[in-house]
């Protein structure tokens, strides 16, 4: 029993260590692979853009849910008109970095980890490494930076979108004032809730990145192998952005 | 390269849009943030007070309800253990008299604090760096309190003066108040 939990803690600091070197051996390649913009341009698009519509939709809703739950709890004391700062506050600095990160590992995490998973699996990362071509620098590294780079624009989409979704709720369907909604938000919204929100979205980008690239380099080259990546993908990733959320915002304290 | 350009486009439009939400959030969510338009330009004054409450960096400094500026710094003056509140005043407003006083005012009944400039008759004006000499403290509701309490347990002893030790029943302090 003890042996056992002894082997597994050993096994979650050997992986640990793993991860840091690898995204050592990333950060080591970074500088030449930003120099081929066109294989980061393109992994932006896959998972930027290509995430945007989940990204959108979920910031709708998101962010209606909010303007209506809020209203119905700040109506208790009367000051509804403050809807607006409790939807931005909410938005800028938790609900949008966390939840775009949530939905971007299983959107475009997912996709990383699986693609090169398959490559793995079918030999692709091999036989580039037979050709002399380092797979890390070509198919690894403008992944991840793709993804750092598309993380924090969708987190900043997702909260004015989630914005415009409780100003829908709080303003068109409650009769909350327009003008109190926008200017009591301006005025008890500082540049920190953003930087704050920023901060979190590129440290989680980076994170949700990181892992996925992992998992899917050193997947077990069978079907069963890549599906298992895909879904520590998905588990170690919302683990690991709700652990940092916390250790972010208490540092923002 | 038909394929390429349109990939190129998707990439180049979706970072547009992280840059136009990231403007729209620095700039309409906030007041306080960088404003379109080029800065403002402001001078300050300071002002000592003997307590400022929970005033705070930003607070809108107003005169006849307008606002006129912002609290851009707050220190304690180790000597006489005043608070010192820096604020910046826009420069539109540069006729504002060298005696006028500074008070700190609550934002609604619990709201925030700010501070609200009162014109003197003076025909010198504020300028930079200049200090604000009338001032007058934030109204900390504990202390309110603690004045009041004090007031009954000063004034229940004389109602019942002559009749020595004996603690007069709380309802006998009751008259004593309209006085």
């Amino acid at each position: 029993m003890i042996g056992e939990l002894r082997r597994s803690l050993v096994g979650a600091i050997e992986d640990l260590g793993s991860v840091t070197l690898f995204l050592l051996r990333l950060l080591s390649n970074t500088p030449r692979a930003l120099l081929r913009f066109e294989l980061i341009g393109r992994q932006i698009f896959n998972s930027g853009a290509l995430s945007l519509v989940i990204i959108m939709l979920s910031g709708l809703f998101v962010g209606m849910v909010l303007g209506l739950q809020g209203y119905q709890l700040l109506r208790n004391f009367g000051s509804e008109d403050s809807l607006g700062t409790a939807a931005a506050v909410g938005l800028l600095r938790e609900l949008g970095p966390v939840i775009t990160a949530l939905l971007f590992a299983g959107r475009a995490g997912t996709a990383l980890a699986s693609e090169i998973g398959l490559m793995r699996a079918t030999d692709q990362l091999s036989a580039m490494e037979m050709m002399a071509v380092d797979p890390i620098r070509y198919v690894v590294v403008p992944r991840f930076l793709g993804g750092v780079i598309a993380m924090p624009m969708l987190s900043l989409i997702f909260c004015v979108i989630g914005l415009y979704g409780a100003q829908l709720v709080g303003v068109q369907l409650m009769g909350v004032d327009s003008g109190s909604f926008w200017s009591q938000m301006q005025a008890a919204v500082v540049l920190r809730d953003i930087n704050q929100g920023l901060v979190k979205s590129v440290s989680f980008g980076i994170a949700c990145s990181l892992i996925a690239v992992y998992q899917g380099y050193y997947a077990a080259p069978t079907a069963e192998g890549v599906g298992l990546a895909t879904t520590r993908t998905v588990v170690t990733s919302a683990v690991v952005v709700l652990f940092l959320d916390y250790l972010l915002t208490s540092a923002f304290l | 390269m038909g394929k390429s350009s349109t990939l190129n486009l998707g990439a180049g439009t979706f970072v547009l849009l992280g840059f136009a939400a990231l403007a729209f959030l620095t700039t309409q969510t906030t007041v306080h943030g960088p404003h379109l338009g080029g800065t403002r330009s402001v001078y300050v004054v300071t002002a000592k007070f003997d307590n400022i409450g929970d005033l705070k960096v930003g607070a809108p400094v107003s005169m006849a309800g307008v606002e006129v500026g912002r609290v851009s710094h707050i220190d304690l003056d180790t000597k006489q253990y005043k608070a010192v509140v820096t604020m910046q005043l826009d420069s539109k407003y540069n006729e504002i008299p060298s005696d006028s006083d500074a008070s700190i005012y609550t934002q609604g009944l619990l709201g925030g604090k700010l501070i609200g400039l009162t014109a003197g008759g003076s025909d010198t004006y504020l300028k930079n760096h200049d200090q604000i000499d009338f001032t007058q403290s934030a109204i900390v509701l504990e202390t309110l309190i603690g004045q009041l309490v004090a007031s009954f347990a000063n004034k229940t002893p004389d109602s019942s003066g002559s009749s020595g030790t004996a603690p007069p029943p709380a309802p006998s302090s009751k008259p004593e108040k309209s006085k």
